[in-house]
């Protein structure tokens, strides 16, 4: 059931008799109930076995056989698959919902890892454009480069990758983290709304640019700041918390985080108040 | 969305043809109106090809006027007179298509102005190329239909860029399609993914100084543009850099010479590009699988960064 509360405090709109209902922004939220355990079905999702481990040709597949195939496998209980050959397609590995150990043994195209929700993929090769994007939770990590939008609107999760990125890393990011071994193009943290991205090597233009929250750290250069993106002081608290993070992402662990550049929102931009759509036509 | 690929091999030939037929085939879900081959093939570099056509394919999806067939006879009859008079020797003639012609020609000018001024005065007719090595061969439908009806794929040679087409701001025709000679000179074509978005002021500012535009695809504006600046004394590199500032919009272009193959990347870095480089061959594309379709080993790939320029040579 959905968890809707009423409260006495009336807005401007519900005064006016618009609605009578507080939002709270987790109306999809459904809550556990024992007795009912077996009516409870997470569409996706299998209970999987991370000793059971198989391997996947996808050389012949095209990616929605090779999705439906590692989906498959997943029913079947195997919770480590180890995808051969992706020689660089599109769209391998997305929608997985289900903690699992995802091994690609080379590159992938573009929207690889696309909207997941837990797993824990190592790709040992190249990434291409919108890598990981819509992650909500698990591990991604890649060992080699990766093209541009990397991690574009991930709400949770890491996303690390091990050589150089391109351009609009964390576009849109709204939570996790995303940690870069080596260099990022330009419009690093394009309206970024919240969440980490952490870049050992330089950046290109307009980091950060109309960042509306969230937090940069560099390594490098930065060629330049993007709109509303400014350099705040590096406390000891995000020192401890980088230092962790890189030796997690098994990246960086002797890089010295006490010289890094951390980058937040100025907030100029901002120009938000807290009415509601139906509010603000209400004030018209 | 258009897709681009290019390779060079260096220190060797490879048969070129084939392999851009296979990265090009490989991008052909970015575009399928038109496909575009620039091949830099093994010649002796004593004369000139020139590629060129005297219509337009007229078949499904086309968006060019149905003429009668009998013109293009008419044309290349003026064709050949109009050489004859430049001074020009067709040591071998290649009807390929009733609207495509390949010449092999004898001609000692240099300067390539003039020849192509008078020979493109003819109405319906255009000079894809002109060149000792190069041959820009492009017509309407995917990589392997258009490698199939020109027969490149036994074409050998050093290094080659290629385009598959998906017609946007201007027609699907010939005309339209990629790659672009870098008129008037020898051997320089371009191909180019995205959108200009000073087309028409720097097509003015071309035009007046006697450059020639034979479509209106943004995507021309790069092989003039970098001509007047090589006419203005400029090598390729420095003419590709000053376009990172002189063409607005968004692009990724490769431009290549008789022995060299150059890529640039708009500031925005808003086109994609991948890139593998060893010592014996660079190859790139707009997505992976087109290496991948020359390179199924695992290897090293990397996305070139905004404002970007390289050229290697073979």
């Amino acid at each position: 059931m959905a968890n809707l509360k009423t409260t006495e405090k009336k807005t401007k709109s519900q005064s006016m008799g618009m609605h009578t209902e507080v939002l709270t922004g987790r109306t999809q939220q459904k809550f556990f109930n024992p007795d009912e355990a077996e009516n409870f079905f997470y569409f996706g999702t299998y209970d999987v076995d991370f000793n059971k481990r198989t391997e996947l040709d996808v050389n012949e597949m095209t990616a929605p056989e090779a999705n439906k195939e590692i989906d498959n496998l997943m029913s079947q209980g195997y919770g480590t698959i180890v995808i051969k050959n992706p020689q660089g397609k599109h769209s391998l590995g997305v929608g997985i919902l289900n903690k699992l150990n995802l091994i690609f043994e080379g590159s992938l195209g573009y929207f690889g890892m696309g909207s997941c929700d837990g797993p824990t993929v190592r790709i040992n090769g190249r990434v291409g454009w919108s890598c990981a994007e819509n992650l909500m939770a698990g591990k991604v990590v890649i060992e080699k480069n990766a093209g541009s939008c990397f991690g574009a609107a991930i709400r949770g999760g890491d996303l690390i990758c091990k050589g150089s990125v391109g351009a609009r890393t964390g576009i849109d990011m709204k939570g996790g983290t995303i940690i870069i071994g080596g260099d990022a193009g330009a419009f690093t943290g394009f309206m970024m709304q919240r969440g980490r991205i952490i870049i050992l090597g330089d950046v290109g233009i307009n980091l950060g640019d109309s960042m509306y929250d969230g937090t940069i750290f560099i390594g490098g250069k930065i060629s330049s700041f993007g709109s509303d993106a400014v350099t705040a002081d590096l406390t000891n608290s995000d020192q401890d918390w980088l230092k962790r993070k890189l030796k997690v992402a098994e990246i960086g662990e002797k890089f010295d985080v006490s010289k890094m550049t951390k980058i937040v929102a100025g907030k100029k931009l901002w120009n938000y108040d807290n009415l509601e759509p139906t509010e603000k036509k209400g004030a018209i | 969305m258009c897709g681009i690929a290019g390779l060079i091999h260096r220190g060797k030939s490879s048969n070129v043809g084939s392999e851009l037929q296979g990265m090009l085939q490989a991008l052909k879900h970015r575009g399928e109106d038109s496909t575009g081959y620039a091949l830099y093939g093994d010649t002796d570099g004593k004369n000139f090809i020139m590629r060129f056509k005297v219509g337009e394919n007229v078949g499904e999806g086309s968006s060019s006027i149905v003429e009668d067939v009998s013109v293009y006879d008419e044309r290349k009859k003026i064709v050949d007179q109009y050489l004859s008079e430049l001074g020009a020797k067709i040591i071998k003639e290649e009807r390929v298509l009733p609207y495509s012609l390949r010449y092999e020609i004898v001609y000692e000018t240099k300067d390539l102005l003039k020849f192509s001024q008078k020979i493109e005065s003819i109405p319906g007719v255009e000079i894809l190329s002109m060149g000792k090595s190069l041959e820009v061969i492009k017509d309407l439908g995917n990589a392997k239909m258009v490698c199939d009806r020109y027969d490149l794929d036994k074409v050998v040679g050093t290094h080659a860029i290629g385009h598959a087409r998906m017609a946007t701001e201007s027609g699907v025709d010939i005309k339209s399609a990629h790659p672009f000679w870098g008129y008037p000179f020898s051997d320089v074509s371009v191909v180019h993914n995205g959108q200009l978005t000073n087309y028409w002021n720097n097509r003015r500012l071309l035009e007046n100084k006697g450059m020639r535009f034979m479509s209106e695809c943004d995507s021309e504006l790069i092989a003039v543009y970098i001509a007047q600046k090589m006419r203005e004394g400029a090598s390729l590199e420095e003419g590709m850099k000053a376009s990172l500032t002189g063409l607005d919009g968004v692009f990724t272009y490769f431009v290549a010479t008789i022995d060299s193959l150059g890529m640039a990347k708009d500031t925005m870095a808003a086109k994609p590009l991948v890139l593998y480089e060893s010592d014996d061959l660079v190859a790139m594309g707009s997505e992976e699988i087109a290496i991948r379709s020359i390179l199924p080993q695992e290897i090293d790939t990397y996305d070139p960064f905004d404002g970007e320029v390289k050229v290697w040579q073979i």
